[in-house]
């Protein structure tokens, strides 16, 4: 059965949960994952609508270091008080 | 009058014959503190010959992912009023045109908000908006949603889209750059908020060859306006210039690149097949000549300045398309072009670094675009030459052989 956007999302977040702190992750190395994980069930239609979710509800943000990583909310070094 | 800072350092960057942006820091110093703050730790920077930023990489607005630009001090206990500073980047109309209403009413924001200084327009074409904190930043972007601005784009997505003024003053428009600039805006939103690239991706979209939004340098898709019939010539007004003493064989023959015009003192001719559109004549004798009337433009692709790599000009993708909405042609050769990068792109690797790296043939074969003699990378220099078709196999050998 295909999968559902979140059904995806959960499988994202548990992704950039685990690699919290180790490796930053991009939007298109997950959408990779999820072609890796599930094949044709996650297209990229619905990992863009699954990124969508996790950003919308504030689960994942969006970061930029040199490029733009999605990541679990945190307080980044540099931010003063 | 507020006490500002003493600057002797920034001051002499208002001796000279132009504007100074420390006479714009000052003035709005007057009436906000981060300004004051920001002259400041400036004049530090100066003194100490050393930068006082700190990037910071995660603010924004809720379920955007560009647009925000982080920026701390590093001196916030010397300078509390800018111990954030961050730039937030605004999606400015087609054209950059305005109302002086939908200007008062972003400054007033602004000034609300922020520091009050703007800068019009950043490289990309947005509205810039300098230094504000991060608990202001939902604010700006709520009310500024209510006069109908957006954020744009920033990070490695795709860069808010900027056009030349084309068709809404401009005579030499061979295409409606507003309209297109304006429709993709719309149709790549997500694209626009949520960067999912290995980098950034810029559209830049100029009416004509003279390229004033410099898009072949300047973007990653340059859309340039064009025709593919002649030059239209009014004979009377050509004579017109050489009565009134243009030297009309140095000045315009002599310059011609293609070396196809010519003059016998009353007609002037074109050879209009080895035009290279450069549009040199047009503008030297615009009551005189005109593009042609089959107006379309050039897709190119691959410029880019010099970050990770050397700068790049773009290069003839599609020689020449008519480009009327809804621009389907168009869209469908991002997408694609957009899929295979995506996928084998290393991360801050513009298109054009890409297409080097892969190969132009390869590239083109990925996309499902067939070479055509028209892509050009520069007039005479066609880079998409490809001998597989040429070489029977074991020709290799037997050459060697030989
Ligand atoms: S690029 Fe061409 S059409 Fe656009 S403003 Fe400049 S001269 Fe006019
Ligand atoms: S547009 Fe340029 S190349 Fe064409 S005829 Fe004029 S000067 Fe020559």
């Amino acid at each position: 059965m295909a999968k559902t956007a979140e059904e995806i999302a959960d499988a994202m977040f548990a992704l950039v949960k685990d690699s919290f702190g180790v490796k930053k992750l991009k939007p298109g190395d997950l959408i990779k994952a999820m072609k890796e994980l599930y094949g044709d069930e996650a297209d990229k239609k619905l990992c863009k609508e699954a990124i969508k979710l996790l950003v919308n509800s504030g689960r994942c943000v969006y970061t930029y270091f040199g490029g733009s990583f999605l990541e679990i909310p945190h307080k980044e070094g540099a931010a003063n008080d | 009058m507020a006490d500002l800072p003493k600057t002797p350092l920034l001051d002499e960057l208002e001796s000279g014959p132009f504007p100074s942006f420390v006479s714009e820091i000052k003035r709005a110093a007057e009436k906000n503190d981060m300004s004051k703050d920001l002259l400041g730790q400036l004049e530090q920077s100066y003194r100490e010959k050393i930068g006082h930023w700190k990037h910071g990489g995660i603010v924004g607005v809720m379920g955007y992912g560009g647009g925000v630009i982080g920026r701390y001090s590093d001196l916030p206990k010397e300078w509390p009023n800018i111990s954030h500073f961050h730039t937030m980047r605004i999606n400015h109309p087609s054209g950059w045109f305005y109302t002086s209403k939908s200007l008062r009413e972003i400054c007033n924001i602004w000034e609300k908000h922020g520091s009050g200084l703007t800068n019009m327009h950043g490289s990309t074409g947005d509205i810039i908006l300098l230094g504000t904190t991060t608990d202001h930043l939902e604010p700006v972007f709520e009310e500024l949603g209510k006069i109908d601005f957006d954020i744009g784009g920033s990070g490695s997505d795709l860069r808010t889209p900027s056009c030349c003024c084309g068709q809404a003053r401009c005579e030499w428009a061979c295409y409606d750059t507003m309209a297109l600039t304006y429709d993709l805006t719309m149709h790549y939103q997500d694209e626009l908020h949520r960067p999912a690239f290995p980098y950034k991706f810029k559209f830049k979209m100029s009416g004509c060859p003279n390229d004033c939004v410099a898009s072949i340098a300047r973007s990653d898709m340059s859309i340039i306006g064009t025709w593919r019939d002649s030059i239209q010539i009014d004979q009377d007004a050509v004579r017109e210039y050489a009565d009134k003493g243009m030297d009309i064989r140095s000045d315009v023959i002599g310059n011609c690149p293609a070396k196809c015009m010519d003059f016998d003192g009353k007609e002037l001719h074109i050879e209009n097949s080895y035009c290279v559109r450069c549009m040199h004549c047009i503008n030297v004798m615009p009551k005189a000549l005109r593009p042609g009337k089959d107006k379309g433009a050039t897709v190119l692709l691959g410029s880019k300045a010099p970050i990770v790599e050397g700068a790049m000009l773009s290069s003839v993708l599609i020689p020449f398309w008519k480009l009327e909405p809804p621009y389907s042609d168009l869209k469908e050769i991002v997408d694609n072009i957009w899929d295979v990068w995506c996928e084998d792109g290393k991360a801050r690797e513009r298109v054009g670094e890409f297409i080097q790296r892969v190969g132009l043939g390869n590239f083109l074969d990925a996309i499902g675009l067939e070479p055509v003699a028209e892509m050009v990378a520069h007039p005479r220099e066609n880079p998409y030459v490809f001998y597989e078709d040429y070489f029977e196999e074991g020709d290799e050998e037997e050459e060697e052989k030989g």
